[in-house]
């Protein structure tokens, strides 16, 4: 169809005229309509960009406003690239990001296989399953340091239960070689469902005739499942993986209340150490210059990823 | 029923079956610990090995609800017999209620900036996803997949200039500020969500009412809105749901008046370490209205979760 009917009518009435007859034209409507959300949008997002990349040139503190501001150019952006602490951040949160996805692919992925079978009340149990990915993850997070007590914690009895270790012995978010794997397995417990729900959708959406067809050619089993639904998932997949992968760099609320970054900084992932650099040290001209350099990355991955994900999709 | 050669075998099924509610019953438990810590005496819930049966004792949602402070025996003995079963919980350990927590303060707050921001970014979200999705709005493209790059800023990144702004305009830790706040990053959310569900409405029945003399905003209200209802109700639960969740932005800008429950919540200690009944008793009645309500959205979850982008 090509111009709609109604806006056909209304384009063929004069403007002054359409006023008086309908009311707002239709152009009117639309600014009036899409301009509060852009304008809010400008005012909490743009806006304080903006004053971020401002501040980022600066030696600004927030916590000594009297002080005079000096204008020190990208220094705080070599200081920062240059730093260690910085890239240790980094290397924990590209340890996190890693592992949390290609656990939750992979279960994620096999649970949606395994409820594609149909099973009688199938839709209940993944109902169930869905339940941690939509709660609050500050106070799930926190409750997990209860989960994860040496000598008291049901994780600890867990262990024991199944490999007789002491749970006395060893303490999962306080130790340095640990920590890092109890917020991987935190993250999965609660994200796991999200790559599951949006591989299910994936599985379903693949027509039953081709397998049909491939059974008639008398493809494998495990042929069916590498050359149909590998490649059919495949794009959902990789939405999922995208979803993830932003949310997880941005990680803060379940890992801050889990370890709170620690031991030492093993677990400080990147928005754990900028919020200490900005609300803890009050560097606020260092944080910026730091939040600056997270967003682009963000956006720049976000972006290379995306065209993949298209070219994977037009394939 | 026909006969298909694709359908998964009876053992197939139950072997499938059989995993994922294994799966299930083991994501399950760390909630049902929730909820069974929020009944438990504080011996009981740091007993070793972890007690699964145990007697019920409401003593951490007395603890969570109240503030209380020790005295000695002689002081208790003249206070006479305590008057309420809340009093007489308390006492056991020689304590006396003195006041009410904060925790009835903190969770209104999270109910009033949960739906005041609901309330506004569905609003402004319902009346741009319509824009967007009949009108000719120049740089359409654009301005959608801005308002989307708006959720991949850390949320730490942009507290920094909000902090120092809010500061200036008097709106840190108050209520209209977190709903600003909340509003502004459930709309990506809102928009993309019910720009898809409008989509979706044949755009032949607001033609046909534009013809019988209706103008642009009666169409919209007495045509479009009826129908896009179902899709406005599980918007908003999403848009609820997250603001309901968020922490980064409520720790940082909220420390009193405006404080939600999540950063509250952890912050929950009692006399001689963690009182983990109260904050397990706290997290319940946090935790569950989400639950319920997960359970009511379980056909438009796949859609909220990815802004719209399967749809199943």
């Amino acid at each position: 169809m090509s111009e709609p009917m109604a806006r056909r009518i209304a384009s063929a009435t004069p403007s002054g005229l359409a006023h008086r007859i309908r009311g707002l034209s239709d152009r009117t409507i639309a600014w009036l309509f899409v301009a509060p959300t852009i304008f809010l949008l400008l005012a909490v997002n743009i806006f304080p960009l903006i004053w971020t990349i401002r501040l980022s040139l600066t030696d600004f503190r927030t916590n000594r406003p009297n002080n005079p501001v000096k204008f020190v150019g990208i220094e705080n952006y070599k200081k920062i690239l240059t730093d260690v602490d910085t890239w240790t951040s980094l290397q924990s949160t590209a340890h996190f990001l890693i592992w949390t996805i290609v656990l939750q692919v992979l279960i994620g992925f096999t649970l949606a296989y395994l409820i594609n079978k149909k099973f009688r009340g199938n839709d209940l149990w993944t109902t169930l399953i869905v339940l941690p990915m939509m709660l609050s993850p500050a106070v799930v997070g926190n409750f997990w340091t209860f989960l994860y007590q040496p000598q008291i914690g049901l994780f600890n009895y867990f262990i024991e239960f199944f490999s007789g270790t002491d749970p006395a012995s060893f303490s999962m978010i306080g130790e340095v070689n640990l920590a890092p794997w109890a917020i991987v397995i935190v993250d999965t417990w609660m994200w796991t469902p999200f790559v599951m729900l949006i591989c299910l959708a994936g599985l379903r959406s693949i027509p039953s005739s081709i397998y049909e067809a491939a059974e008639c050619d008398r493809a494998s089993k495990w042929r069916q499942f590498w050359t149909i639904t590998i490649p059919m998932v495949l794009p959902f997949l990789m939405l999922a993986v995208l979803f993830r992968g932003i949310e997880n760099f941005k990680m803060f609320d379940l890992v801050v209340q889990l370890t709170g970054g620690g031991p030492g900084s093993t677990t400080q992932l990147v928005s754990i150490d900028l919020k200490r650099e900005a609300f803890e040290k009050w560097r606020t001209g260092y944080a910026s210059a730091y939040a600056v350099i997270l967003f682009v990355t963000v956006f720049g991955l976000a972006s290379i990823y995306v065209k993949a994900l298209n070219k994977v999709k037009d394939r | 029923m026909s006969f298909s050669i694709t359908e998964p075998s009876p053992r197939q099924k139950w072997i499938a079956g059989t995993l994922v509610i294994a799966y299930a019953l083991l994501t399950l438990i760390p909630l049902l610990w929730i909820i069974a810590t929020g009944f438990k005496t504080p011996s009981d819930a740091i007993a070793y090995p972890p007690k699964v049966i145990f007697s019920p004792s409401l003593e951490g949602y007395v603890n969570l609800f109240t503030s209380r402070s020790r005295v000695t025996p002689e002081d208790l003995a003249a206070l006479g017999p305590p008057t309420t079963w809340y009093d007489a919980i308390v006492r056991q350990y020689d304590m006396v209620i003195t006041g009410p927590s904060r925790y009835g303060e903190r969770f209104l707050n999270s109910v009033i900036i949960g739906f005041g921001s609901t309330f506004l970014s569905v609003f402004l979200g319902t009346i741009a996803a319509y824009a967007f999705s009949r009108f000719k709005v120049p740089l359409k493209d654009d301005l959608l997949f801005f308002i989307l790059s708006t959720r991949m800023m850390p949320p730490i990144a942009v507290a920094i200039p909000i902090f120092l702004m809010y500061r200036q305009l008097g709106l840190s830790d108050t209520h209209l500020g977190m709903i600003f706040l909340y509003t502004a990053v459930n709309l990506s959310l809102s928009v993309w969500l019910l720009k898809g569900f409008i989509d979706e409405i044949p755009i032949e029945y607001e033609e046909a009412a534009l013809i019988d003399g209706y103008t642009r905003f009666q169409a919209f209200y007495k045509i479009v809105l009826p129908q896009a209802a179902t899709g406005i109700a599980s918007t908003a639960i999403f848009c609820l749901i997250f603001a309901w969740n968020e922490y980064a932005f409520a720790a940082l800008l909220t420390s009193g008046t405006a404080q939600t429950a999540p950063p509250f919540i952890p912050t929950i200690i009692g006399t001689g370490g963690k009182d983990w009944p109260a904050v397990a008793a706290g997290a319940t009645l946090f935790l569950v209205p989400i639950m319920v309500f997960t359970i009511l959205l379980r056909k438009h979850l796949l859609r909220g979760i990815t802004f719209g982008a399967v749809r199943k």
